[in-house]
């Protein structure tokens, strides 16, 4: 890793530890990123001052993870938002675990209108309910479709028959 | 002494006698319309098929519509989801009979190796299919090839009658190759 890689991580880590304090449970390194595991109650806060202060200005992708195969985890799912700060060329990622049984995460849609779509996707994908979401349908999978397919659980060669197409005009609205 | 093949005699006047069936046949397989549903890599394919080096005007189905009211071929180059399987069969319907279905490729034949919750294991599901190209893309002498099982299976074709189907009748009788 390049030493000034090295040095923007180290400064981020020490003013988010200050401003966030004990909201950020660890601190991690992975593939020469930085990684913040939050809770979930926090995520928002996190994530805002990530946003505001920090400049972290372009939302890359939010990823959904089934932990239930892994050998060791926190909570069965975990969803990561990956962060950009475009004025510093510096990336980071925010790791949020999420209980079974208690998949409601707030969203990030009034921070990064690309949360948008991104959300939908983790929606229909692992069943996270993103509170506050404008428009929270399935995205990529058709609307009869029933399940979330990348889930450990789900049979991954069940196709799901679908019989009417539907309209696009409500998002096109948006 | 006149000429005489299969489909028509030409007697000593220049005049051409047949079978209006023949004739019908004759007219409707130099001049298949085709409607390319691609939605992957095997479309490309198709491009060169259509282009001068292959060129599929040579057998009289160069004209592609993208409307399925002014089709008469279909050719579902690519993978189908089941999102998009609804779609592909509205279009079929749309199309005027009578029509054929070509399936290209692998992935609209079987699935390809897309064996998973979103691909469609096959359009024959959704359509009825008349000839299937494999490969992954195939060929384009491999479309040409299916061109011409289609152009001869409308040439065995029963006594057209518009707007019904009479395939079924056809799978009665053998087939000459």
């Amino acid at each position: 890793m390049a030493n000034s890689e090295q040095q923007k991580h180290d400064s981020l880590v020490e003013r988010v530890s200050a401003r966030l304090g004990a909201r950020v449970l660890e601190t991690d390194r992975s593939y020469g990123d930085l990684v913040f595991v939050v809770e979930k109650a926090a995520v928002h806060e996190v994530l805002s001052y990530l946003k505001n202060d920090e400049k972290f200005d372009l939302l890359l992708d939010i990823a959904g993870v089934d932990c239930v195969k892994l050998p060791e985890y926190r909570e069965r799912f975990e969803l990561e938002y990956i962060l950009y700060a475009t004025g510093k060329d510096h990336r980071v990622r925010v790791r949020v675990p999420v209980p079974e049984f208690a998949l409601d995460v707030p969203t990030a849609t009034d921070l990064w209108r690309a949360a948008n779509w991104a959300e939908r996707e983790a929606h229909e994908m692992f069943g996270f309910v993103f509170t506050g979401h404008p428009c929270l349908k399935r995205l990529i999978t058709h609307q009869q479709f029933e399940g979330h397919p990348l889930r450990k659980d789900y049979p991954v060669m069940q196709g799901q028959w679908c019989a009417t197409t539907s309209s696009l005009e409500e998002e096109l609205e948006e | 002494m006149g000429m005489k093949t299969d489909t028509y005699t030409k007697n000593e006047t220049g005049l051409i006698t047949t079978r209006v069936d023949a004739m019908i046949n004759w007219a409707r397989k130099n001049s298949l319309w085709p409607l390319p549903f691609g939605t992957a890599c095997c479309a490309i394919e198709f491009m060169s098929v259509v282009s001068s080096p292959f060129d599929i005007s040579r057998f009289g189905a160069e004209l592609v519509r993208f409307s399925p009211r002014q089709a008469d071929l279909l050719l579902v180059a690519g993978t189908i989801n089941y999102k998009l399987a609804p779609v592909l069969k509205r279009i079929y319907d749309q199309m005027p009979e009578p029509k054929y279905v070509i399936s290209m490729g692998a992935c609209a034949s079987s699935g390809g190796f897309y064996d998973n919750y979103a691909t469609v294991q096959g359009i024959e599901q959704i359509v009825p299919v008349d000839v299937f190209i494999p490969g992954c893309p195939p060929r384009p002498e491999a479309i040409l090839d299916a061109l011409l099982k289609i152009q001869k299976r409308i040439d065995r074709e029963p006594s057209p009658k518009r707007g019904v189907d009479r395939r079924h009748e056809l799978a009665e009788k053998p087939a000459d190759e």
